[in-house]
């Protein structure tokens, strides 16, 4: 690996928040993909959307309710969050609804915003 | 051509460590290099040596040991989703070693192409 290489590395989030562990790992990966300073995005489709919707509250099925972590991304310099249009639209959710600050597109922009990425890691 | 590889579910379940292992398997023989093979998610199950299949059915945690020791792939598994399931040095199989997720990332900096066997 040649010093300094930074790469455009885009983290696809597709699947609701605590069913399956993949969004709290997926969480993982994209702090660590800051910590080595690259060009890190996110993005949130399907039942991704879910993972940004404000208010969980995880009590009562007694998993750690990590959505504070998406707040402290910003933190880490990751602000390129974009969330899917009509995941959104097919849910009834708007923008509002979201935790933290994001841009939503369309599928297709979305899909030309993966064609310019190097790496597509997808949660 | 350069690969990295991410294994993110568990072996018998789910096909992606199958496919992965035949992706690389092909990649090698037709001289392509593979760097590294990172397990994460449910995919740190495809490195404990106490995995014990039947015996008319493949082994694909001695399978992936072998394409280690065969082809110098280096076979990385997540920390964190180890503990988490149990994976530690002392049931880790031969050719695996554990190791922090910033493997995955220096690999998909490092490749010409990350190649993600999952859901």
């Amino acid at each position: 690996m040649s010093e300094g290489t930074v790469k455009k590395i885009m983290v696809v989030n597709r699947k609701a928040p605590y069913g399956t562990i993949y969004a709290l790992e997926s969480l993982e990966v994209v702090l660590i993909a800051a910590a080595f300073d690259q060009e890190v995005s996110l993005v949130f489709m399907d039942e991704g959307v879910y993972q940004l919707k404000k208010g969980h509250q995880t009590k009562g099925i007694e998993v750690k309710n990590f959505q504070p972590t998406y707040r402290a991304l910003d933190d880490y310099d990751v602000n390129k969050l974009y969330v899917e249009k009509e995941a959104l639209e097919a849910r009834g959710l708007s923008e509002e609804d979201m935790c933290v600050p994001v841009e939503v597109l369309s599928a297709a922009e979305i899909g030309k915003l993966m064609e310019q990425q190097d790496v597509l890691l997808s949660f | 051509m350069d690969f990295g590889i991410l294994v993110s579910e568990g072996p018998y379940t789910h096909q992606a460590s199958d496919s992965a292992y035949q992706f690389c398997k092909a990649a090698l023989a037709a001289g392509h290099q593979i760097h590294r093979v990172f397990f994460y998610h449910d995919g740190v199950n495809n490195s404990t040596r106490l995995t014990e299949p039947p015996q008319d059915d493949r082994h694909i945690v001695n399978r992936w040991s072998k394409l280690a020791a065969d082809h110098k792939v280096d076979l990385v598994v997540c920390v964190a989703a180890a503990l988490r399931r149990g994976i530690k040095d002392e049931n880790l199989a031969a050719g695996f070693r554990i190791s922090g997720l910033g493997q995955l990332i220096e690999s998909s900096i490092q490749a010409d192409r990350l190649v993600t066997f999952g859901d």
